[in-house]
């Protein structure tokens, strides 16, 4: 009798040595006599638990960790294999608070099963949204869509329904659906998690955006940062294909919808939807002047959806279970779940996926556990490079899009990066300016300029030369940045630079610095 | 281009590469993954061998190529360690991992070390950022680096038993 044991090939738990730890059980049960079915999922989120080992056993999966590769001798030696106690022994993970407190359900199969495994995608739900979207109909599916309240979760927020009317209206032709899969923002990996770890899911939103506005091709923009992303959605797409779920007669409906992933070069621009586009015609990654909007005029001059992988992947849910049960959850116009991602300086760091609503210091204390320096939080960034700082003052706000709008925050890809009380917020807002000058396409003068001078001010004030001028030199250039430039990389950057300014003064002041 | 092969096997090589996504709506990225690949980077005289083939400019190529951080000029080390720079790595110490890592090979981002074993790059973003700070060698992922960690990874990329 083999025992089954799960070990994540995710590549944040590959990071932290999940290769070396299945290999391990692998050869050391072999050599012990016992025979070892190993099996890969995606990770659970719970990334100060990876590598995280679970093995089924009569009383369901039981899991260790973190198990590294030199915990294993003693694991097995103590009844890994049977489930018995250990100092790294979870039990259930699904009862463990940090994953039983959540509601997923973008990431509801996540961890549990083998993201390549077709048969046991569909036997947990997958492909009835499909199903339900061919029985409804293009009007009437959208029509779902829209009354869920999706919005895009790729930072935009747009409201995923209203594109997808965008582009149906469009007169029929050829028409595209494109997943912006170039996660760029720092602190987050919800996109690369989704896709190593249930790939089915996104392949199927896409299937059903297809089949929704008469879109027979989709294409999937994935950052070059991701290979194991890029592995697991190729195999993904090409057993789907075989399976008749792509191709020329999806799921038997005599429509056709096929598509494929695109790798990008390491541009954060092409995060910017225009941009992607561009990229993916294979051009320089700069953006396009809008109107026309995407879904007029967008891949190839073709009406064109454009929507996260997050976005496209809580689609299938969404069609399989109803408008009105996902509407169920958030509160106000955030509705649904947000798969929040903890990171930085955080001890328990990891995906939350909840009902909008959570506060940042609920995330912060009852999820992450404080800092992982165990020193005051004296900052978050939320959203990516492009977010603003919140200082301590503000981690009451509840984390959805208009409660953060309203401080002058916002929300973005759902990134919550901590900072302990050692970070200089100079050096941060420095850091911003720097940032948009590396990854500006160079389009427009404000954030190809300003943003070159502003990381020179930043840097002279850093030097105590001529501060107050540069302060001002630095507003001005904000002003210009936010109001004048093309799209939000050159008018967004002054979010981070003005919420240190406004939020974290001290550090701006003129005193003996680096020295 | 790459010493041991002609001129001309270098063309082919390229040409192979365009043949094989020429099916492709818009390929040209998708070639110069391709020439990257078989060549450590995009040689100079790739560019107009694409563009003719491709029916575009010169131009257009090497607009596209510099255009990328991904696509280098000069062929790199035998290994590529990448250190990311983005600021979840930064809260958790990256500054002083990347510094260990110019330091260590002597180099600064964007070089080789003087051996020829290992490229230092720049990264934004692995998307590891709940096990910050990370790094990438050799298309390899690792995770809550430390100066200890690093020079292993270095070690064990330069061949060199810890």
């Amino acid at each position: 009798m083999s025992v089954t044991v799960w070990v994540p090939g995710d590549a944040g738990a590959l990071a932290l040595g999940a290769e070396a730890t299945a290999q391990a059980l692998l050869a050391q049960s072999r050599a012990a006599g016992k025979e070892v079915r190993l099996r890969r999922n995606g990770s659970r989120g719970l990334y100060w638990l990876e590598p995280l080992v679970e093995v089924e056993t009569p009383a369901g999966r039981v899991a260790y960790g973190p198990v590294a590769a030199r915990d294993v001798p003693d694991l097995l030696a103590k009844g890994l294999l049977e489930g018995a106690a250990h100092a790294l022994r979870l039990g259930d993970i699904e009862k463990h608070p940090w994953l039983a407190t959540q509601q997923r359900l973008t990431f509801a199969r996540v961890g549990r099963i083998d993201p390549l495994d077709l048969a046991a995608y569909r036997a947990s739900g997958g492909y009835a949204g499909l199903a339900r979207a061919l029985a409804l109909g293009p009007e009437a599916a959208v029509k779902e869509v829209l009354d869920s309240g999706l919005r895009g979760r790729g930072g935009a927020a747009f409201p995923t329904g209203i594109k997808w009317q965008t582009v149906l209206k469009q007169a029929p032709g050829q028409k595209y659906v494109t997943c912006n899969a170039d996660e760029g923002d720092s602190g987050t990996y919800s996109d690369r998690m989704l896709m190593e770890g249930d790939p089915f899911s996104l392949i199927e939103g896409m299937t059903i955006a297809g089949v929704a506005v008469g879109a027979t091709k989709g294409y999937v923009y994935l950052r070059v940062e991701y290979p194991h992303a890029f592995r697991v959605l190729n195999a993904a797409i090409a057993k789907a294909r075989e399976a008749g779920l792509l191709g020329a007669d999806v799921l038997g409906s005599g429509q056709a919808f096929d598509m494929e992933v695109r790798l990008g070069a390491g541009a954060y621009i092409c995060g910017e939807e225009t941009s992607m586009l561009e990229s993916l015609e294979g051009r320089r990654g700069e953006i396009r002047v809008r109107p026309p909007l995407p879904a007029e005029k967008g891949l190839f001059g073709a009406p064109t959806i454009v929507n996260n992988v997050i976005t496209l992947a809580t689609v299938p849910g969404i069609l399989a279970g109803g408008a009105a049960a996902y509407q169920a959850y958030g509160q106000a116009k955030s509705r649904g779940t947000l798969p929040l991602q903890l990171a930085g300086n955080i001890r328990r760091g990891g995906l939350v996926e909840r009902a909008f609503g959570l506060t940042v210091r609920e995330l912060l204390e009852d999820y992450g556990g404080g800092s992982l320096s165990g020193r005051p939080i004296r900052a978050v960034q939320i959203g990516g490079p492009l977010g603003a700082y919140l200082p301590a003052s503000q981690f009451d706000t509840p984390l959805e899009y208009e409660a953060l709008a309203a401080i002058g925050a916002l929300l973005g890809h759902g990134g919550v990066v901590a900072f302990d009380d050692t970070v200089d917020m100079l050096e941060m807002a420095r850091y911003a300016m720097e940032f948009c000058a590396h990854e500006s396409c160079g389009k427009c003068t404000p954030c190809r300029i300003g943003s070159v001078r502003g990381a020179e001010a930043l840097a002279a004030i850093g030097r105590g030369e001529d501060r107050d001028r540069q302060l001002v030199l630095v507003e001005e250039l904000c002003d210009t940045m936010l109001n004048a430039s093309l799209c939000g990389l050159g008018g967004m950057t002054p979010f981070p630079v003005q919420s240190a300014l406004k939020h974290f003064p001290e550090d701006f002041r003129a005193k003996a610095r680096g020295g | 281009m790459n010493a041991v092969t002609t001129p001309s096997e270098d063309e082919a090589r390229i040409l192979a590469a365009v043949e094989r996504h020429s099916h492709r709506d818009g390929p040209l990225i998708e070639v110069l993954h391709e020439v990257q690949a078989a060549f450590g980077c995009i040689p100079a005289g790739s560019v107009p061998v694409i563009a003719r083939a491709l029916n575009l400019s010169r131009a257009e190529v090497h607009g596209v190529v510099t255009f990328y951080h991904h696509f280098r000029s000069k062929a790199p080390g035998r290994h590529v360690l990448q250190i990311c720079r983005a600021e979840s790595c930064q809260a958790a110490g990256g500054k002083a991992i990347e510094a260990h890592a110019k330091k260590r090979l002597g180099i600064e981002f964007g070089q080789t070390s003087a051996d020829g074993r290992v490229t230092l790059e720049a990264v934004y973003c692995l998307g590891l950022c709940a096990c910050s700070p990370a790094a990438m060698l050799d298309g390899e992922v690792h995770g809550r680096v430390t100066r200890e960690s690093l020079d292993s990874l270095i070690d064990a990329g330069a061949g060199v038993k810890p």
